[in-house]
C-alpha cells in the first residue's frame, strides 16, 4: 500500500478547515497533546501538522491568489528518516506512512532541517518531534463507520479539495483524481519522491457568447413588437 | 475488466490486514456521541460531538445533516477552544458601587438578586412607558423569541443585528422576488452552469457556499467573482472582476442594458411571473404619477393584445402587452412597467462604456459577460420532466431552467446604495428568467412570500400592554411608518421614520448615539444581547465608548441602566451595570425555527435544535431561559394563564406548548400528541426527545411538482398556505416595479395623499432615492466627501476561519491570524512611497488610525482593505495585555461615522442606506500616508486594559489539550535493526 493525500488547488479556498480539524483530532490522538505556546498571549504558536500557505502569482489585474495546504508528503526517499540518529523516524513498509516513535525521539531537530517541506513540528514541552500520521489512529480503526476511516482533514474539507487513499489501488479516490487531473509532486527535482500530490488550478472555463445581430445597435423600444403570451 | 466487487475487496483486504497490527488507539467504550447544532457562526451546521472523560474528544460534521452533509469549517472544528475559553463569564455581576461605568469593575451577585433587580426595573418601565426599554440583540439565532418577548413587553425598541449586517439583501429580495440571498434563497448548486458571486467576502454562508463551489467545479461550470479583493472564494474563480466599491448597481444595470439592446430576455417569464406588463400612470409631477392604474376595485390593469382594451393584470388567461403606451378610457396616459425599464436601461447612462468609467470594469468585459449569461440561460437551458400546475390551472409537462445563478452579500449591502444595487442584481436574474427555476436562484421555504410580507411594524405603545404587532415588519406605504402626528420617529433608532422608512431590521448602529442624545427621547434601560456595541459592531468606536459613559448634569448616566448578556468577556461587558452570563452553544437548548431564520434547503423545509452536550461548570444560564423567566415574572399575556399563573415551566416547555396559531409553533417536526404530524399539529410533549433521536434536525422534502416556480405553482402555494407560510394562494408576483417605493417617492415630492415628510432633507432623500425601478447612484458619503482629500475606498472583510465567529478570540484560530494589516495594491503603494510592512496613517473625515500596511497584487487600485474585528481591547477576551490583537491589531470602525459628514449641524442624519437604514460601512473614503520614522511600531488608537473580572479564569501560558493519555505507536527494534534509515 502507498497511502497518500491528493490536494486540489483548483478548489482550495484557504479556509483552514483541514488545519484545525487536524489539530482537533490529533491533540487527543496518538500524537497528543499538540502543545500551544502563549495561546492567549503575544505571537501565539503551536504544533500544527497541516498549514496553509497563501501567495499570489502574476500581476494585477491578472494576478491569481493560491491557497496551498502543506503537510508531510510521506516521501518514498524520506530524508527525515535517513538523518534520524536514533531510528525514531521511520517509513512504514505496510502503507508508506512516515512516523516518529516518540519513545525513541530525542528532539534533535535533524529531521526538521532535512525536510524541504517544513512538515516536522517539534513539541517543545515533550521534547519530541511530531508530524502528520495520515491519521493512522483513524484509518485503521474498524470501530469507526467505514466512511469515517479517513484523515480528519479529508473528512472535514468543505470543498472536497482533499482526497485520501491507496495509490497502489487503481480504483482509489487518489488514483482516479491523480490520473484524471495529472497529479503533480511538489519539488520533484529534490529527489525525495513525495507521495502526496497536488492538482493544479485548471484552465479557465470558457463559455460561448450568445450570438447577436451585428451591428450591435441599441434598439428603439418602438421597433419591438409585442409577443402574445397568455398569462 | 475489474468489477465493482473487486474494487471493494481490494480496498478492504489491504486496510484490514494493517488494522489487525494496530493498537487500540481510541477507547470507544469510554466515549459517547451526541448531536447538536454548531454556533461557531451563523450557518448552523449539524455536528456530532464525541465525549470522553466529560471533555470533548472531537467535533465533526454530521453526515446526514441537510446544511453541511458531514463537512465542517475551521470554526466548527475549533469549538473545543471556545468551550474552554478563559474569557467565559462565570456568574452574574453588577457594577461595583462607586465604580465608573466602562472600567469592568464588578462585584458578583446571585441569580436571584440579578433577576429581582431586572424584574423590578422592567416592571416599572412596562407599567409607565414601555418604549423606555431598548432591547437590541446581536447575531442571535432566536429572533422569533426575542422579538416576541419585546412585543409582549410592549416596547417598540427592539431589533437584531440585521441593520448593520445585511438588511439590504433581505429587503431588496423581499420587496422584489419574495425571497432573497442566503437564508431565504440559494443557487441551485446541483444544476447551475454559470455562477456569479457579487461582493461576498470570505464567507456567508460558510460550508454551503464551499460545498456549492465544489459541485459547480465538478460540473465544469463557470465561476465569476465580482469583488475589489482577490482572497478566499475569489481565488478559485475563473474570472475575477476587481470592481470599485459601491458601483455594483452600475455593473448589474449595464449587463441589463446589453441584454435589452440585444433582445435577450425571457419574455414569457416576464409576462407570467412579474409585474412587467402592469400599466403605470404617466403624469409626471402630478398626484398619482407612477402608481399602477387600477380599476374601481383597486385591481391593477394591463392592456390585452387580443381584446385591445384594459383588463385586470392579475387575471388568468389574459394576453397582456409587455410594451407600449396606452390611454385609459378616462384619458389617463399609461405605459407598461417594461416600457419604463427599457427607457431607463437602454439609455446612454448604462452603456458599457459609461459603466466602465464608474466601475473600473472594461466595457468589452461587461459586453462579454452579458452575452455569456444569455448563452447559458437560453442556449444551454435545462428541463426537469415533471408534470406541474401553475396558479391558473394550466398543466405543464416540465420545468424549464435557465442555469445561471448568483449570490451576493456584504459588498453589495454595506453601501448606502445597496438596496437598489441588490434589486439591480435581482433584475438581471429576472430578465434571464433564472428565478426559482432549475439551475437558477432557488427560494428556501417558508419563502417565497408575497411582496412584501404581510407583517406591519408595531407602533401602538400602551403601558402594561403588548404591542399590537411585532416591532419589526414590512411597510408598504407611508401610512405604515412608525412616526407620530408631527412626523417624528417613534423608535429610538429611528427605524421606519422618514430617515429610514423600510428599515426592516432596525438600525442598531444608531441606538446608543440616539439614546445618549435623547433624540427622539430619553430611555431608561438598554439591554444588549450578544452584541459588541462598544467595539467592532459599532461605527465610530472611540466616540461610542465615550457616549456610553456620558452623564447628565445631575450625574446620572444618559443611558441610566445598561444590561449586557453574553457568554464571554467582550469589550461591551465592561460598560454594563448588570452582566447576565450566558451559556456556550454546547451547554443549552435552542431552536432554529421556521418562524425565524430557518435552515431550510431549497427543496426541503428544515429546522433544528441544540441540546446540551456538557453541563456548565459556571454559574451561568441560557439567555432564553432568562427571557422566559422574566416574561413569566412580568406576566406577559402569552406567558400567563387566564387565572394569572405562570403558563410555561421553562424554555423547553414554552417551545413545546406555545402556538402562534393553532397547530403552528417554534418547531415544525414531530408535532401532534404522538409526534405523528409534520409542520402543523398539536403540541407534542416529547418533541425535544424526538429531535434528539433524529440528530437534532427535522427535514421535510417537497414533492417533485412543488420544487420550482413556487410563486406561481398551484400545488406549492396550497401547501405553503396550509403550512402557515403564506396567507393566500394568490400568485406571488415578482415586483420589478415597486409601487411601494413610488408611494414614498410621491410623499417626498409632496404628491401623496397621506403622510408626507416636513423636513426638506427628508423630502429630498425620498424623492431622490426611492426609485420604483433600481438605478445606480453615488453612495451618500462619497457625495459629500472631498475625493481629493480622501481618494481611497476603505472596506473590511472577515477571514473564513473567523467569519461570524464572534464569541471568543479562539486559541487555535488566533494562531492563524492574531493581528491584521491594512492591505493595498502594490503598484499603488509603491507609487505613494509606502513600503511593505511599514506603518502608515489612515485618515477619514472622522478620525485617524496608525496601522501596518501590506502590499498585494489582488486588490483594486483605489481600495484599501483589512480583516475586521481582529483588533481587540487590551486584556479583553481572556487575552494578555501584550497580545497581538491589541498591540498590532486594529479596527477600521474608528474611521467610520454613524452620521453623514455633510449633514447640517444640529440635524444629523444616519450614515445608512436612505431606504432601509442599512449601515453603510463600506462607503468609507480615506487617505493614507507613511508614518514617521519614530512611529514605526504600535497601533493608534489604543485603549487601556480594564479591571480583571472577579473570579475570572487564568489564561495559561502553555495549553496541552487532550481527553486521554495518548496510545502511542512504537517502532519495533527489529525494524530499526533490519532497516535503520534509508542508508542502512
Amino acid at each position: 500500500m502507498r497511502l497518500r493525500l491528493v490536494v486540489d488547488l483548483d478548489k482550495c479556498v484557504g479556509c483552514n478547515a483541514c488545519a484545525i480539524a487536524c489539530k482537533q483530532w490529533n491533540t487527543s490522538g496518538t500524537s497528543g497533546s499538540l502543545t500551544d505556546y502563549r495561546p492567549y498571549g503575544p505571537d501565539p504558536s503551536g504544533v500544527f501538522f497541516n498549514r496553509i500557505r497563501h501567495y499570489e502569482t502574476g500581476l494585477y489585474p491578472e494576478s491569481k491568489t493560491v491557497h496551498f495546504p502543506m503537510s508531510c508528503m510521506h516521501c518514498e526517499e524520506a530524508a527525515c528518516v535517513t538523518v534520524c540518529p536514533t531510528g525514531a523516524s521511520y517509513k512504514r513498509e505496510e502503507d508508506g506512512i512516515v512516523l516518529v516513535d516518540p519513545e525513541k525521539c530525542m528532539g534533535c531537530n535533524y529531521c526538521a532541517w532535512a525536510c524541504p517541506y517544513g512538515a516536522r513540528e517539534l513539541d517543545r514541552e515533550e521534547g519530541i518531534m511530531k508530524k502528520c500520521t495520515l491519521c493512522v489512529d483513524r484509518i485503521y480503526d474498524e470501530n469507526l463507520p467505514e466512511d469515517e476511516r479517513k484523515p480528519a482533514c479529508v473528512m472535514t474539507c468543505p470543498t472536497t479539495a482533499r482526497y485520501f487513499g491507496d495509490f497502489d489501488d487503481p480504483f482509489s479516490d487518489v488514483s482516479i483524481a491523480s490520473k484524471k487531473r495529472e497529479g503533480q509532486e511538489l519539488f520533484p527535482e529534490l529527489g525525495y519522491k513525495p507521495v502526496n500530490q497536488y492538482l493544479s488550478p485548471r484552465n479557465k472555463v470558457q463559455i460561448n457568447q450568445h450570438q447577436v445581430n451585428e451591428p450591435k445597435q441599441v434598439k428603439k423600444v418602438k421597433d419591438w413588437v409585442n409577443k402574445v403570451v397568455e398569462l | 475488466m475489474s468489477t465493482k466487487q473487486d474494487k471493494i475487496s481490494f480496498k478492504k483486504d489491504a486496510f484490514s490486514k494493517n488494522a489487525s497490527t494496530m493498537p487500540k488507539f481510541e477507547d470507544h467504550g469510554n466515549q459517547t456521541q451526541k448531536n447538536t447544532t454548531c454556533y461557531m457562526c451563523a450557518c448552523r451546521c449539524g455536528i456530532k460531538v464525541t465525549l470522553e472523560n466529560n471533555k470533548i474528544r472531537y467535533i465533526q460534521g454530521e453526515p446526514t445533516h441537510p446544511v453541511n452533509k458531514g463537512v465542517l469549517c475551521a470554526k466548527g472544528n475549533a469549538g473545543i477552544m471556545k468551550q474552554i475559553s478563559p474569557a467565559r463569564l462565570r456568574q452574574p455581576m453588577m457594577r461595583k458601587p462607586g465604580a465608573e461605568r466602562g472600567t469592568s469593575e464588578f462585584v458578583p451577585i446571585s441569580w436571584d438578586d440579578a433577576l429581582d433587580m431586572l424584574t423590578d426595573r422592567l416592571k416599572k418601565i412596562r407599567e409607565t412607558d414601555p418604549k423606555k426599554l431598548a432591547f437590541f440583540t446581536g447575531r442571535d439565532q432566536m429572533q422569533a423569541l426575542t422579538g416576541f418577548w419585546a412585543q409582549q413587553f410592549g416596547t417598540i425598541n427592539w431589533a437584531a443585528h440585521g441593520g448593520f449586517c445585511s438588511v439590504n439583501m433581505a429587503a431588496a429580495g423581499l420587496y422584489t422576488t419574495g425571497f432573497s440571498f442566503w437564508e431565504f434563497g440559494d443557487p441551485d448548486w446541483d444544476k447551475t452552469k454559470y455562477f456569479m458571486l457579487w461582493g461576498v467576502a470570505e464567507d456567508h454562508a460558510s460550508n454551503p457556499m464551499k460545498m456549492g463551489i465544489n459541485k459547480l467545479k465538478e460540473r465544469g461550470g463557470k465561476f465569476v467573482a465580482i469583488n475589489p479583493v482577490r482572497t478566499g472564494y475569489q481565488a478559485v474563480a475563473d474570472e475575477w472582476i476587481p470592481i470599485k466599491p459601491g458601483t455594483d448597481a452600475m455593473l448589474a444595470l449595464s449587463l441589463v442594458h446589453v441584454l435589452l439592446k440585444n433582445e435577450l430576455f425571457d419574455w414569457e417569464f416576464l409576462v407570467r411571473y412579474t409585474n412587467a406588463h402592469y400599466l403605470v400612470v404617466d403624469t409626471p409631477r402630478e398626484k398619482g404619477d407612477g402608481l399602477f392604474y387600477r380599476n374601481k376595485k383597486g385591481i391593477p390593469q394591463s392592456w390585452d393584445l387580443d381584446k385591445n382594451k384594459l383588463v385586470n393584470a392579475t387575471d388568468a388567461k389574459i394576453k397582456p402587452a409587455l410594451l407600449g403606451k396606452y390611454k385609459a378610457p378616462d384619458g389617463t396616459p399609461l405605459k407598461t412597467v417594461f416600457t419604463i425599464m427599457t427607457e431607463r436601461y437602454m439609455s446612454d447612462e448604462y452603456i458599457p462604456e459609461n459603466a466602465s468609467k464608474i466601475c473600473g470594469v472594461p466595457a468589452e468585459q461587461i459586453e462579454k459577460i452579458a452575452l455569456e449569461l444569455a448563452h447559458v440561460a437560453f442556449k444551454e437551458s435545462i428541463e426537469v420532466e415533471t408534470e406541474w400546475t401553475d396558479w391558473t390551472g394550466r398543466k405543464h409537462d416540465k420545468f424549464i431552467g435557465r442555469p445561471v445563478s448568483m449570490h451576493a452579500m456584504r459588498g453589495i449591502s454595506a453601501h448606502s446604495n445597496g438596496f437598489q444595487a441588490c434589486r439591480a442584481i435581482h433584475f438581471l436574474q429576472v430578465l434571464l428568467g433564472s428565478v426559482d427555476c432549475p439551475g437558477g436562484h432557488l427560494a428556501k421555504p417558508p419563502y417565497p412570500k408575497h411582496v412584501a410580507p404581510a407583517i406591519k411594524p408595531g407602533k401602538n405603545i400602551v403601558p402594561g400592554q403588548p404591542l399590537e404587532s411585532l416591532p419589526l415588519g414590512f411597510p408598504s406605504e407611508p401610512e405604515d411608518l412608525a412616526i407620530d402626528d408631527e412626523g417624528n420617529p417613534l423608535r429610538i433608532d429611528k427605524a421606519y421614520s422618514w430617515e429610514a422608512p423600510i428599515a426592516n431590521h432596525g438600525l442598531m448602529h444608531m441606538a446608543i448615539t440616539n439614546a445618549v442624545a435623547g433624540d427622539p427621547y430619553e430611555i431608561d434601560t438598554m439591554i444588549f444581547f450578544m452584541a459588541n456595541m462598544a467595539w467592532n459592531s459599532t461605527m465610530n468606536t472611540s466616540k461610542i465608548r465615550e457616549l456610553l459613559c456620558s452623564k447628565k448634569e445631575d450625574g446620572e448616566y444618559k443611558i441610566p441602566f445598561l444590561v449586557v448578556c453574553d457568554a464571554f468577556d467582550s469589550e461591551t461587558v465592561g460598560y454594563a451595570d448588570l452582566v447576565i452570563p450566558d451559556t456556550t452553544y454546547l451547554e443549552r437548548y435552542d431552536t432554529i425555527s421556521v418562524l425565524d431564520r430557518p435552515i431550510s434547503e431549497p427543496h426541503a423545509i428544515c429546522d433544528s435544535i441544540r441540546a446540551p452536550i456538557l453541563e456548565p461548570d459556571r454559574d451561568v444560564r441560557p439567555w432564553q431561559t432568562v427571557l422566559v423567566e422574566l416574561a413569566s415574572r412580568l406576566k406577559f399575556p402569552e406567558f400567563t394563564t387566564k387565572e394569572g399563573n405562570r403558563k410555561f415551566k421553562d424554555y423547553k416547555d414554552f417551545i413545546i406548548n406555545y402556538e402562534r396559531q393553532p397547530g403552528i409553533g417554534f418547531l415544525a417536526g414531530w408535532r401532534g400528541e404522538n409526534g405523528e404530524n409534520s409542520l402543523v399539529g398539536k403540541p407534542n410533549p416529547n418533541q425535544w426527545e424526538k429531535y434528539i433521536e433524529n440528530k437534532c434536525f427535522f427535514e421535510y422534502e417537497l414533492a417533485d411538482n412543488q420544487k420550482y416556480f413556487r410563486g406561481a405553482n398551484k400545488d406549492y402555494l396550497e401547501f405553503a398556505k396550509k403550512s402557515g407560510f403564506i396567507n393566500s394562494t394568490d400568485p406571488i408576483i415578482i415586483e420589478l416595479y415597486s409601487e411601494k417605493l413610488q408611494k414614498f417617492k410621491l410623499a417626498g415630492m409632496g404628491l401623496y395623499d397621506g403622510p408626507q415628510p416636513k423636513k426638506e432633507r427628508d423630502q429630498f432623500r425620498l424623492s431622490r432615492f426611492f426609485d420604483p425601478i433600481p438605478e445606480y447612484y453615488i453612495p451618500l458619503e462619497h457625495r459629500c466627501t472631498f475625493s481629493k482629500a480622501y481618494p481611497f475606498y476603505a472596506i473590511t472583510q472577515r477571514p473564513m476561519f473567523m467569519y461570524h465567529s464572534w464569541d471568543s478570540q479562539n486559541a487555535w484560530l488566533r494562531q492563524l491570524q492574531a493581528h491584521n494589516y491594512m492591505h493595498m495594491n502594490k503598484e499603488k503603494g509603491e507609487e505613494l512611497g509606502i513600503r511593505d510592512l511599514s506603518w502608515v496613517w489612515v485618515e477619514s473625515n472622522t478620525g485617524k488610525i496608525k496601522v501596518q500596511v501590506k502590499l498585494m497584487e489582488g486588490c483594486q487600485e483605489d481600495t484599501l482593505w483589512t480583516w475586521n474585528a481582529i483588533g481587540k481591547q487590551k486584556g479583553k477576551w481572556g487575552l494578555s495585555e501584550d497580545a497581538n490583537e491589541s498591540t498590532k491589531g486594529f479596527l477600521m470602525n474608528h474611521l467610520i461615522n454613524e452620521h453623514l459628514p455633510c449633514a447640517d449641524t444640529g440635524n444629523p442624519v444616519t450614515n445608512s442606506d436612505p431606504i432601509t437604514g442599512q449601515a453603510a460601512w463600506y462607503d468609507l473614503k480615506v487617505n493614507i500616508y507613511p508614518a514617521g520614522d519614530d512611529e514605526q511600531f504600535g497601533v493608534y488608537p489604543n485603549f487601556k486594559a480594564d479591571a480583571k473580572l472577579p473570579g475570572s479564569a487564568e489564561s495559561p501560558d502553555v495549553l496541552r489539550y487532550n481527553t486521554k493519555k495518548p496510545v502511542r505507536l512504537s517502532r519495533s527494534i527489529f525494524d530499526i535493526l533490519t532497516k535503520g534509515g534509508f542508508e542502512k
